[in-house]
């Protein structure tokens, strides 16, 4: 019988679990103007890494591509453009089939009602996976009663409830619960706390730090929250209308952020000192619309420092230190921004 | 009453009966709100700040809503007030925003049309006048281009225009009294401190007194000059803004403050309160948080805890808290 052990590690210490490359959707406005020619531009070339144990953070405006990014990194959607590498193996070939894949990487999102079926039982939700793979109910069932003890929710009070009996906090440990299922080697988490109140954001956070020491996992973890994200992640990637602002380690991108986005990002968080109030917003106005973006640099019309280079031309995403990497003129040597250093890289 | 005050409530209570359950959403609030005085109620989901928001609004279903204990509101007994008086309150002395601002905004008409008709409601002036005061009101909340925007329909606007416009529309019965229910908990970080800084900006400008509602101590920390926490229907604690978030002294509120992720806790276990508040339905005696705190004892759990004033201008609801000699 299958034993749905965790996925071998293929590629060794040194292969990123998870390489993205060039990774585009746009989506065709239904209805636009003369049929055609309309489309969001939900993520626009994406390009970053994950590595095998770490938590890469992605923070970013309502908008700006994150979800999209994790669908289709999950394949739920079909590109429209770059490649997933998922431990080595471009994802979707013989080497490394669908089913495979998805196995392997799996999601929670910030809506925990939506996310379980309303009929079936907790512990018939968490065992629904693996007996889909081939596991047999007797052992689906007291493995699903693990994974609950292990979400902390005691199999004898929660297993046979349904939904609509749990608390949203409880919902979303037995979401965690149910994406542990199949053994996955990466999960996505999606706004996993957005919707929980802060004592209970507390609970969830903690057990996904010691499910993650506990199941050796890899997690992408998406929230609009800094501070949480500052909390959870070893490296955070910035995203602004559907491209990479600022990736790098969680230290030097709340230490020295170098995107004026990201700049903006955090001080627009409350100061927690109200003898420290804030005293002027850092950035005026809203996000542009994704369906009809700013030239160039995407951030330039929100941005207190652009300049003309900024409208005629995008930022290449460059080196600002170790591991650290920005895309912004003024930090691109050569740019012809004023700001910038002369000589070109 | 002393003149000063725009609310006073005391021994408050908000219930709510139906044929299968009733449900205590407000147990016994006491405070008071001075002029141009922003108090903040911080707290989770379901303790009932919105009920106490809109008890001062009298909004609450009538016919299924039993409000007692008392309730004045700019000089107004709301408790026992009728329905024309209420109407009259909200038109001149009290506004309210919200956290959606389409629940305010009427998407069938232009944003210069809904706030001139607000005006002209409530005030003998000409509908031309009442546009011209919609414009000074676009700009007091900092729409760019104004005069365009007055044309233009609620869908038509950013998330962040959207919730200015129904801030204007809230300023149009130039209130004494603003009413804010997490007005800023649905925008992006960027739009929520623009939001923030314009709120405390026009507060000050206009000498408003406000009662902020929100579940975000930063957000209180920014705006607030006094924090009450709501739990379970009761103000468990109520103080200056820097005393509550330096020193709370509720263990509900001091759990709040250890779970509430910031800064300088990277890697390290946050601290988390166990359980979940109580069903409302069914209030047992005592404090209501007792189930869930680490300090409780027999006495918790006997008697509800009655405030205690440890110092002039703080109080809060629990057996350990000393009341000043
Ligand atoms: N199926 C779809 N069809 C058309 N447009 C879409 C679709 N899904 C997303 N979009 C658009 O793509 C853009 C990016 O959306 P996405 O949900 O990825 O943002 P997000 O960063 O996750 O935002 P939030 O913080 O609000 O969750 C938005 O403008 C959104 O309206
Ligand atoms: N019209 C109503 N009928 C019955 N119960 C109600 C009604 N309005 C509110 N309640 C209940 O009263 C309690 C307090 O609700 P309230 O909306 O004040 O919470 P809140 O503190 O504003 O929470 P949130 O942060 O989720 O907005 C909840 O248990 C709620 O379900
Ligand atoms: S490239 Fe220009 S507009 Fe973009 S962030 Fe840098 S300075 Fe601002
Ligand atoms: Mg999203
Ligand atoms: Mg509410």
């Amino acid at each position: 019988m299958l034993q749905l052990p965790t996925m071998p590690d293929r590629g060794g210490p040194a292969q990123p679990l998870l390489i993205v490359q060039n990774l585009v959707k746009h989506f065709p406005l239904k209805g636009g103007l003369f049929g055609q020619g309309g489309k969001v531009q939900a993520v626009d070339g994406i390009d970053f890494e994950i590595r095998k144990g770490e938590t890469l953070g992605i923070v970013g405006e309502s908008g700006c591509g994150k979800s999209t990014a994790s669908r289709l990194i999950m394949s739920l959607i079909e590109p429209t453009d770059g490649e997933i590498i998922f431990d080595g193996e471009k994802v979707g070939t013989a080497a490394l089939p669908l089913k495979e894949y998805r196995r392997q990487v799996q999601m929670v999102f910030q809506d925990s009602y939506a996310s379980l079926n309303p009929r079936l039982s907790i512990e018939e939700s968490i065992a629904f996976g693996p007996m889909v793979h081939g596991l047999g109910r007797s052992r689906a069932i007291p493995r699903a009663h693990d994974l609950l003890t292990a979400v902390g929710l005691a199999p004898a009070q929660f297993a046979h409830r349904y939904p609509h009996e749990l608390s949203g906090g409880q919902r979303q440990r037995v979401n965690i619960a149910r994406a542990l299922a199949l053994r996955p080697r990466m999960l996505i988490l999606d706004e996993p706390v957005s919707a929980l109140d802060k004592s209970v954001e507390a609970q969830v956070l903690n057990m996904l730090l010691d499910l993650k020491a506990q199941f050796e996992l890899t997690y992408l973890f998406i929230s609009h929250d800094l501070n949480v994200v500052q909390h959870v992640a070893d490296r955070v990637l910035v995203m602004y209308l559907g491209r990479v602002a600022e990736i790098g380690p969680v230290d030097s991108i709340f230490a020295a952020p170098q995107h004026p986005y990201t700049q903006a990002l955090l001080a627009s968080r409350p100061s927690m000192d109200p003898d420290r109030r804030r005293t002027e917003p850092p950035i005026t106005g809203d996000p542009p619309n994704p369906v009809n973006p700013p030239s160039g640099c995407r951030f330039r019309t929100r941005c207190s420092l652009a300049e003309d280079i900024c409208a005629s031309a995008t930022p290449p995403l460059g080196t600002t230190g170790p591991m650290h990497q920005a895309a912004c003129h003024i930090v691109a040597p050569g740019s012809g921004h004023s700001m910038a250093s002369r000589e070109a890289a | 009453m002393s003149e000063d005050l725009l609310v006073r409530a005391k021994n408050l209570n908000v219930k709510f009966v139906s044929r299968d359950a009733t449900v205590h959403a407000v147990n016994g609030v006491d405070f008071q709100l001075a002029q141009r005085e922003v108090l903040c109620i911080l707290g989770e989901s379901g303790s009932g700040k919105s009920v106490t928001l809109r008890a001062i609004m009298g909004l609450n279903p009538r016919g299924k809503t039993v409000v007692e204990g008392e309730l004045n509101v700019c000089g107004q007994d709301v408790v026992g007030a009728s329905e024309a008086q209420m109407s009259q309150l909200r038109g001149r002395q009290v506004a309210m925003i919200f956290q959606e601002p389409m629940t305010a905004l009427d998407p069938v008409f232009t944003i210069g049309r809904q706030i001139a008709e607000t005006i002209v409601r409530h005030e003998s002036i000409s509908y031309k006048d009442a546009l011209a005061r919609a414009l000074d009101l676009l700009e007091l909340v900092q729409i760019p281009s104004a005069k365009r925007r007055l044309e233009a329909y609620p869908h038509e606007l950013s998330g962040g225009l959207r919730q200015r416009a129904m801030i204007a529309i809230a300023l149009s019965c130039k209130p004494k009294l603003l009413l804010a229910d997490e007005p800023t908990t649905a925008l992006d970080a960027t739009v929520q401190i623009q939001i923030l800084l314009l709120l405390r900006r026009l507060q000050q400008e206009l000498g408003m007194g406000v009662i902020f509602v929100t579940h975000d101590l930063g957000v209180a920390g920014e705006i607030a000059d006094r924090i009450a926490v709501m739990y379970a229907g009761r103000f468990v604690e109520e103080g200056p803004v820097r005393d509550v978030m330096r020193a709370p002294l509720h263990p509900y509120a001091q759990g709040l403050l250890g779970a509430t992720v910031h800064a300088g806790l990277r890697g390290k276990r946050l601290t988390t309160i166990p359980g979940a508040p109580p069903d409302l339905r069914a209030i047992a005696p005592g404090c209501s948080f007792a189930p869930r705190c680490a300090m409780v004892e027999a006495a918790c759990r006997a008697d509800l805890p009655n405030l205690r004033s440890p110092e002039p201008g703080r109080s809060a609801r629990c057996i350990h808290v000393n009341e000043a000699a």
